[in-house]
């Protein structure tokens, strides 16, 4: 390729535990559209924040527009002619569209600012994206697809080079969708570079010249768009396997069920989803990111408000307003978010163990602290938590380590049903293989197990049965036998194809 | 002995070598700073080590110490409490009034004023907890909302005016020093910290106010429900505040509608001194003690020294902000220690 604007050499980047990418190189031409696809956790975020100047690469080297380039910050980025509209939105809400636009060179004199000169600016860039909204509203009160309009023009009022546009048509109406293909077009026909990322694979013909797949961190291939269909897509999508056949032990023993949802909706405009667990079966959830799979969990657990539903744990009707309702009625739900959500950081591991049943090392509302320490160090040893004491506080340990504290909790707990929403994000292969091990046995014990996550080689692996969800439902449900990978993601990723061309 | 029962064992001298840092670094770090303090002082201040100082020292920490105490529930679960000093006004005020009252005989009006100061104290502060808890309002806000309630109805109850004449036993009570070292209203003190620090740390409820602080939003999906319990610490925050008015009865002998003005500050400073931290979730009840005593024995030490009291101000102010910054330096230190 004669001068590409912008060139990686082997790109790595690892954080603790993960490889987020590894010896990544592509070559993106001047005037290109080209779309980046993989799974969740196949590295594309990572890929654009190091373009954004979030964070350094840790090897390999980028060179954008024929210079090296290794932004520290993102305004560093801005100056080189990166523009990036995250799928994360960040709006000053409390100020108003044309501020929001014109915030970095807001037009003034004296260091005083001209908002006539703003709001006129500002009218042009949302005329050009076609957002009817008067420059002076206040972003608050736009919709999120409003919002996304918003960060697109914001993006366009600046000369770029580049424009990268993470999920940017997620929450847009086909109308919409169609007037920012529109201008993208006539952003490649002026020579700006276009990097696209979507899941919805019927519209990425629209904008891209190429394609490139990344898998696991790594890149797959890069492809002509041109003559793909979505089937051979999926296909470059679909990942390893995990070799470990032996994370299977084998059939369900327990007789019995765990757990049943019944019509369960979210909101008004949610579909109702209906499931149930048996007692030791390990159920996987599978799904993109922002299918409903973590607000279901939720709101089962009563994290979250719903609106309708009914919830069974082993037969029995149970009322779940709040979390102390479920986890009376012997549910857990294990959070995506382990640190923000799961652990009490600065406390030690034996307090973060015994918080889900003071009752059990109370006496008249007294802490026994023998008996405390009795069941703290028990669990530590049955889960094999590497720790020095049960004093040492958690902030220090491994992800690993951690995500045992959570669930070394709920054993104490003596839950009966297991919701797991991505219990092995972070953690690295030994650990995983542990935690693998751990759910087996508590499924043995007879416990039923809902497990969310978004490696689809570590569902197939464990799993009796997966559920695959999409735009809030559960669009299909595959016994052991029937597990396919290509299958599972086609799946997941043509609802959002089939509702776009409806 | 095998060479892994010898490395456990190494392993085990190092943990409780660890343990013993740990602790010191914790608990003991600003009691260590305070005996320095009062070293210092003795050795080069005129008159600050005899016996009437230090008594004069005990008393005066009293009103602080009880305020502070409860402030400490509230900052542990990550809130403040602003209106502990208006509140405070108010109960001398209900207190004295009860006191004075010639028509109860004097076995019942004192512990009616002991109830009376408690009752009006708990709920004021229970009402700044459900307005904080039921609206998601900022208990800064909403503290400062009662400060200002809380000083406007002591004004009104009292007709803006100084109540005196307390009935003597009471007075005579608040002079009593036991056993010729411990003046009465120290010993309150001490016991409301006993029972703040045995809450804290031997019940369940200690336990989650802890557990609050540190992550609300973890208490509440281990099943927990968090707003019962931060109601309650700013239910018990008022109920120190009016003990702390009863302290402030024995010991000045007058309720009075601007009585504990900026008292809030000096609680507020006391517990952040004594290496609770604002964001909640980490402190103890006995650092707050020592945090008032290093406050007072910080202004009475200067105040020998000949430090006039424009200048006192700045030195205080400059130890609360030290305090918070060595405290992050310890935490950091304790990171290392912990890691390694």
């Amino acid at each position: 390729m004669d001068n590409p604007i912008l060139t990686l050499k082997s790109v790595g980047k690892r954080f603790p535990g993960v490889v987020a990418l590894k010896g990544v190189s592509l070559e993106i031409a001047r005037g290109e559209g080209r779309v980046l696809l993989g799974e969740n956790g196949a590295g594309k975020s990572t890929l654009i924040n190091l373009l954004a100047g979030l964070y350094p690469a840790d090897e390999g080297e980028i060179a954008f527009d024929g210079a090296p380039y290794a932004p520290r910050t993102p305004t560093d980025a801005y100056r080189a002619g990166i523009r990036v509209v995250h799928q994360e939105l960040s709006m000053m809400t409390q100020m108003t569209v044309a501020e929001n636009l014109m915030f970095e060179r807001l037009p003034q004199r004296f260091g005083v600012v001209n908002y006539r000169e703003t709001n006129r600016r500002a009218a042009e860039l949302l005329a050009e994206v076609g957002l009817d909204v008067a420059p002076t509203t206040l972003v608050s009160r736009l919709g999120v697809a409003q919002m996304q309009l918003v960060e697109i023009a914001k993006a366009l009022g600046h000369e770029s080079k580049l424009l990268i546009l993470d999920e940017p048509t997620a929450t847009l109406t086909s109308k919409e969708v169609e007037r920012l293909f529109e201008i993208l077009r006539r952003l490649k026909s002026r020579g700006v570079t276009i990097l696209y990322i979507s899941h919805r694979l019927q519209e990425i013909h629209e904008i891209g010249d190429q394609v490139t797949v990344l898998r696991d961190g790594q890149l797959v291939a890069t492809q002509a768009l041109a003559g793909l269909s979505v089937p051979d897509i999926v296909r470059m999508m679909v990942g390893r396997r995990i070799k470990d056949e032996h994370a299977f032990r084998g059939d369900v023993k327990v007789a019995g069920e765990a757990l049943r949802v019944e019509g369960l909706r979210i909101n008004a405009h949610s579909p109702p989803v209906s499931f149930s667990v048996g007692r030791g079966e390990i159920v996987g959830v599978a799904g993109l990111v922002g299918s409903g799979r973590t607000e279901t969990a939720r709101a089962i657990f009563g994290a979250d408000p719903k609106i309708a539903g009914e919830i069974f744990v082993e037969g029995e009707r149970v009322t779940i307003a709040a979390p102390k309702h479920a986890v009376r009625a012997g549910l857990c739900l294990m959070t995506e978010d382990r640190k923000g959500q799961g652990l009490l950081l600065g406390l030690s591991c034996a307090e973060n163990i015994t918080i889900t049943d003071l009752k059990k090392i109370s006496l008249h509302g007294l802490l026994e602290r023998d008996v405390e320490r009795n069941e703290a160090t028990r669990l530590v040893q049955e889960l094999r938590i590497k720790t020095p004491s049960i004093d040492q506080t958690v902030r220090n340990f491994s992800g690993g380590n951690q995500q045992k504290v959570v669930i070394a909790k709920w054993l104490f707990r003596g839950s009966k049903v297991l919701i797991c929403d991505e219990p092995t994000r972070g953690i690295d292969v030994g650990a995983r293989a542990e935690m693998y091990g751990l759910l087996w046995d508590l499924a043995a014990d007879g416990r039923g197990i809902l497990f969310i996550s978004s490696d689809l080689p570590e569902l197939i692996a464990i799993c009796h049965r997966i559920l695959v969800f999409a735009q809030g439902r559960v669009v299909g449900e595959l016994p052991r036998a029937e597990f396919d990978q290509h299958r599972i993601l086609s799946m997941a990723y043509e609802e959002y194809g089939l509702e776009r061309s409806s | 002995m095998s060479e892994a029962a010898e490395a456990a064992q190494g392993k085990r001298a190092g943990a409780i070598w660890n343990d013993l840092l740990r602790f010191g670094m914790r608990e003991a770090g600003v009691a260590v700073a305070l005996v320095l303090i009062v070293v210092f002082f003795s050795a080069t201040a005129p008159y600050f080590a005899t016996p009437e100082n230090f008594l004069k020292i005990f008393v005066q920490i009293g009103i602080n110490t009880v305020l502070a105490s409860g402030m400490t529930f509230v900052i542990l679960t990550g809130g403040i409490d602003l209106s502990v000093g208006s509140v405070l006004a108010l109960c001398t005020v209900v207190g004295a009034l009860i006191m004075i009252n010639k028509e109860l005989p004097i076995a019942l009006s004192i512990p009616l004023a002991l109830l009376g100061c408690m009752g009006v104290g708990a709920l004021c502060g229970f009402v700044n907890g459900f307005v904080v808890e039921q609206w998601k309002i900022p208990s800064f806000i909403v503290t400062l909302g009662m400060l200002n309630v809380a000083s406007g109805a002591a004004r009104v109850t009292s007709n803006n005016s100084t109540i005196t004449g307390l009935p003597q036993p009471f007075v005579d009570f608040g002079n009593l020093i036991v056993l010729g070292v411990f003046p009465s209203i120290f010993l309150i003190a001490v016991g409301i910290i006993l029972i703040g620090w045995f809450i804290l740390r031997f019940t369940v409820f200690g336990r989650i106010i802890y557990a609050i602080g540190a992550n609300e939003e973890a208490v509440r999906l281990s099943g927990h429900n968090p707003r019962i319990y931060k109601v309650a610490a700013f239910t018990i925050s008022g109920l120190t505040a009016g003990i702390a008015a009863m302290v402030y009865l024995l010991r000045l002998n007058v309720g009075s509608p601007i009585a504990g003005i900026g008292y809030e500050l000096n609680a507020i400073a006391a517990v952040i001194i004594g290496g609770t931290s604002l964001s909640g979730g980490k402190g103890s009840i006995i650092g707050t003690l020592v945090g008032a005593c290093i406050i007072q024995v910080l202004s009475t030490g200067l105040q020998l020294f000949g430090v006039g009291d424009n200048v006192k101000p700045i030195v205080i102010g400059t130890v609360i902000v030290l305090a918070v910054v060595l405290d992050a330096y310890r935490d950091r230190f304790l990171r290392v220690i912990e890691s390694r």
